[in-house]
């Protein structure tokens, strides 16, 4: 019983954050599926959808619904078991980098010493879930998406690692909360420019989104690896791609716009939460952005820029960094 | 050295630009039409199936049955058939029917047409379950326009 | 037709069937590309999925009811097919086009070529991944749709050219309205050149992919802006004058090397130059009929063969007429430019990565309906 008195307010916490992060990674679909396919629209000059409720303010609940009410088909030469896990595989581990990311000073699940060793260790995750689908789908463009995915994600992993390194060298934490609360006077967005241009570069080319779309480029490789997927499990992939945004927004809001910080709302305990959403949604409109804008990359140019540009330029910015670390 | 440096920033300055024009369009007034909700006016010179014109004179249609039309017509999709009649000069149309299915609308017909009897509709949504529904009676439909 | 087994030296190659119902084909054109990792190392086009046999039609109704037969093989040309069919029966039985009517067929045909050009630019961008401009040009296309609508009365397969003239005849509204829509896209043209012509990644896709020489063109019979992307000025409309062309001022779009980038600009500037003629020919527009006087009813040709040629969007289009003096061709043959342009592929793109395999056929601009005429 004793045992029991002392953890149980742990479990509750535990209970609560599971059900915060789903409410996230669901409620951030709905709203980045809207906003998406609206301001895709009103890039294009056309209005995007407008039929199911006002200015089709219910449309994505409704396209949830039809997925949900698809058959699930598994192609007759796919490898089933493999076929099956890898949606779930692409989607079940984006609740773990939500429980330690600082919504505001006290919303947040728990604070971890390597909070940003976990989130990277997890979001690796995906790669292999693209992996998976796309091998056991048995279909030729899937197996190139998958490909080209792994190459695409490992390789811009490192510069993504190396420009987050600079800030961790300039604040001696892991801690994302320890990072965000560093950035009281000046966001390290001043202090290190050239680590946030390098991040966002990576994070783009992390989450899969144009212009480094190369896994799903639909006019080469039709669907790319989820060519196959159909319904709930072609969803679960979606799912899992809007939370990866929301997730590597997330990191360059703590890392280098200074987290929650911002001016306090009046009344308002938790204003710092406002701002940190605001922040991270602005990042996530200029993802929105560019994806609208650029063609598309091609797969040997993509990797040149990551191993001619970006790997030197942020390792350049390391050293310096830690130079003046050591100086100052 | 210094080639790689200033691909870097070209390159930059041009996804800028790039940029520029999007988020001007984002702010820009839209330029589609929601269809079925709104339409725009389709000018009156759009060619549609034909139709049979309406003769002010004697409330009718004005076609002698001569079957210019359905000789000149490229994909044999007009058919016409007419009789004489006690005390009508000339024939009377009895049958004149469109296959819109075959239809190119080429505009052979109206132009063969001796009397000018024959016009374009300006009908553009046409679209339809079945073949019969694309079978046009024409001369059911000038005589239903009375 | 059937995937063979690769034999021993290619057995480690991968077969990827490309098409028929692929994004990037633009219609039912199959290709069959043998992988080396994502190397395309050899490419075989498998046509005939939308066989139509125009060609065997003609020779079953009188010469003049294949018109609108024309518009329905390459349906972005539609009027620039019209013209070379309208001018081949000319030839034929001596009748000549009215002035008048002959400026008209000019302006209409430079406006459905910019209109097909603006349509490859936004579907090549569609190929190459850029969402958003085929939004802009199909809203620039749109105009030129409205335009020709309110006089040939059709948005996309016309048939407005007779032979001995045109059907209907343009009003000051046209006038008023072409020039407005000149004005337009000529604004737009820098809009253009932001948002994609100048972008860095779109450069590095198109410059140095698919080289063609002349000498390669020559071998395929390779025309259009493809052609004029290797530096050699082969066009029609001077190379042949017909119709009015020959009084109009204007240039031929060149460029040397050859590459996807070379036709990208060249058909770029095409619709700049087509803008111009169309100016000229607005300001010089002839009064008179734009019939002519005698066109007989049933129109015999007189037995021989005939040819005629014009330059459509996608290169030169010929039509060649065997009669043996009835009013029904004995042989039409049609020379379509897309079907030449797609023969050079397998040359082309061998040894390409697969994503230059797509940017290379979208700058051939092909359309599928004019390959399986």
């Amino acid at each position: 019983m004793e045992i029991l008195n002392s953890i149980l307010p742990e479990l509750i916490r535990i209970v609560i954050c599971a059900v915060c992060g789903a409410v996230i990674v669901f409620g951030n679909a709905l709203v980045m599926g809207y906003a998406e396919r609206k301001l895709a629209g009103h890039f294009m000059l056309r209005p995007g959808p407008m039929e199911v409720g006002f200015h089709g303010i219910i449309q994505l609940v409704v396209d949830g619904l039809k997925l949900m009410g698809k058959q699930l088909v598994v192609p007759a030469k796919a490898d089933k078991p493999l076929f099956m896990l890898a949606p779930i595989l692409a989607f079940a581990p984006v609740f773990i980098p939500l429980l330690v990311i600082p919504f505001s000073d006290k919303l947040q699940g728990f604070d971890l010493d390597v909070g940003l060793l976990l989130i990277l260790a997890v979001a690796s995750i995906n790669v292999l879930a693209i992996l998976i689908g796309g091998w056991g789908s048995n279909n030729k463009y899937s197996l190139f998406g998958a490909f080209r995915s792994v190459a695409q994600n490992v390789a811009y992993e490192i510069p993504m690692l190396i420009s987050l390194l600079a800030i961790v060298f300039m604040t001696n934490t892991f801690s994302l909360r320890e990072i965000a609360a560093a950035q009281s006077p000046v966001w390290f967005v001043i202090l290190q420019p050239l680590a946030f241009l390098i991040y966002i570069v990576a994070m783009v080319a992390e989450t899969n989104r144009a212009p480094f779309d190369l896994p799903e480029a639909e006019s080469e490789l039709t669907a790319g690896f989820h060519t196959e997927y159909s319904g709930m499990s072609f969803s679960l992939f979606v799912l899992g791609e809007y939370a990866n945004m929301f997730i590597v927004c997330s990191i360059a809001t703590v890392f280098f716009l200074g987290g929650d910080s911002g001016i306090p709302l009046p009344y308002f305990e938790y204003s710092g939460a406002i701002w940190f959403l605001a922040k991270v949604y602005a990042l996530m409109f200029f993802l929105v952005w560019i994806r609208w804008t650029y063609p598309r990359t091609r797969f040997d140019q993509l990797m040149n820029f990551c191993w001619k540009y970006l790997i030197p330029f942020s390792l350049v910015n390391l050293l310096i960094t830690v130079v003046m670390v050591k100086l100052i | 050295m210094k080639s790689y440096f200033s691909e870097l920033f070209t390159g930059g300055w041009s996804l800028i630009l790039g940029l520029k024009v999007t988020i001007k369009s984002l702010f820009s007034p839209i330029v589609t039409v929601q269809y079925p909700r709104e339409k725009l006016e389709i000018t009156p010179n759009y060619r549609g199936h034909i139709d049979l014109v309406k003769d002010p004179e004697n409330g009718s249609h004005k076609c002698i049955t001569c079957g210019s039309c359905m000789r000149e017509c490229p994909s044999d999709c007009i058919v016409i058939e007419g009789e004489k009649r006690e005390g009508v000069k000339g024939k009377v149309l009895t049958v004149f029917t469109l296959d819109f299915t075959k239809c190119s609308l080429c505009g052979a017909c109206v132009e063969a047409c001796p009397t000018d009897a024959l016009d374009y509709s300006n009908e553009y949504e046409l679209a339809g379950e079945a073949r019969s529904d694309f079978y046009f009676d024409i001369l059911k439909r000038v005589e239903e326009r009375k | 037709m059937n995937v063979d087994v690769l034999e021993d030296e290619r057995h480690h190659r991968f077969v990827l069937n490309m098409g028929p119902q692929h994004p990037s084909t633009h219609g039912v054109l199959r290709v069959l590309l043998e992988l080396e990792g994502e190397y395309a190392m050899s490419l075989q086009p498998v046509l005939g999925y939308g066989h139509r046999c125009h060609e065997k039609i003609a020779e079953y109704k009188p010469a003049k009811s294949f018109m609108p037969n024309t518009a329905r093989m390459d349906y972005l040309g539609a009027l620039i097919y019209n013209h070379g069919y309208a001018q081949l029966l000319e030839k034929a039985t001596g009748i000549e086009a009215p002035q008048r009517a002959e400026y008209i067929r000019v302006i209409t045909s430079e406006l459905n070529r910019i209109q097909s050009h603006l349509l490859w630019y936004g579907a090549y961008l569609l190929d190459l991944g850029a969402f958003t401009p085929i939004m802009y040009s199909f809203d620039d296309r749109e105009h030129i749709l409205d335009i020709l609508e309110d006089v040939t009365g059709s948005r996309l397969t016309y048939c407005y050219y007779r032979v001995g003239g045109v059907c209907r005849d343009i009003d000051d509204k046209f006038i008023a309205g072409t020039r407005q829509f000149i004005d337009r896209l000529r604004s737009r043209f820098p809009m253009y050149e932001d948002l994609v012509n100048g972008n860095v990644i779109l450069q590095n896709r198109l410059n140095g992919i698919g080289d063609l020489t002349p000498q390669t063109c020559a071998r395929y019979g390779v025309t259009g802006p493809l052609l004029r992307g290797t530096g050699v000025a082969y066009d029609m409309r001077r190379a042949e004058p017909y119709s009015v062309y020959p009084e109009f001022d204007f240039e031929i779009p060149t460029e040397t090397k050859g590459d996807c980038m070379a036709s990208f600009l060249v058909r770029f500037r095409e619709m700049e130059q087509s803008l111009r003629i169309i100016e000229q020919a607005l300001d010089r527009l002839p009064e008179g009929p734009i019939m002519a006087a005698k066109v007989p009813k049933k129109l015999k040709i007189p037995a021989g063969d005939y040819n005629s040629s014009v330059e459509a969007p996608r290169g030169e289009l010929s039509y060649y007429l065997v009669a043996d003096g009835s009013d029904t061709p004995y042989r039409l043959k049609v020379r379509t430019p897309s079907y030449s342009n797609l023969s050079v592929v397998s040359e082309q793109c061998a040894g390409m990565l697969l994503s230059d395999v797509v940017s290379a056929m979208g700058s051939l601009d092909l359309v599928i309906p004019e390959i399986d005429r």
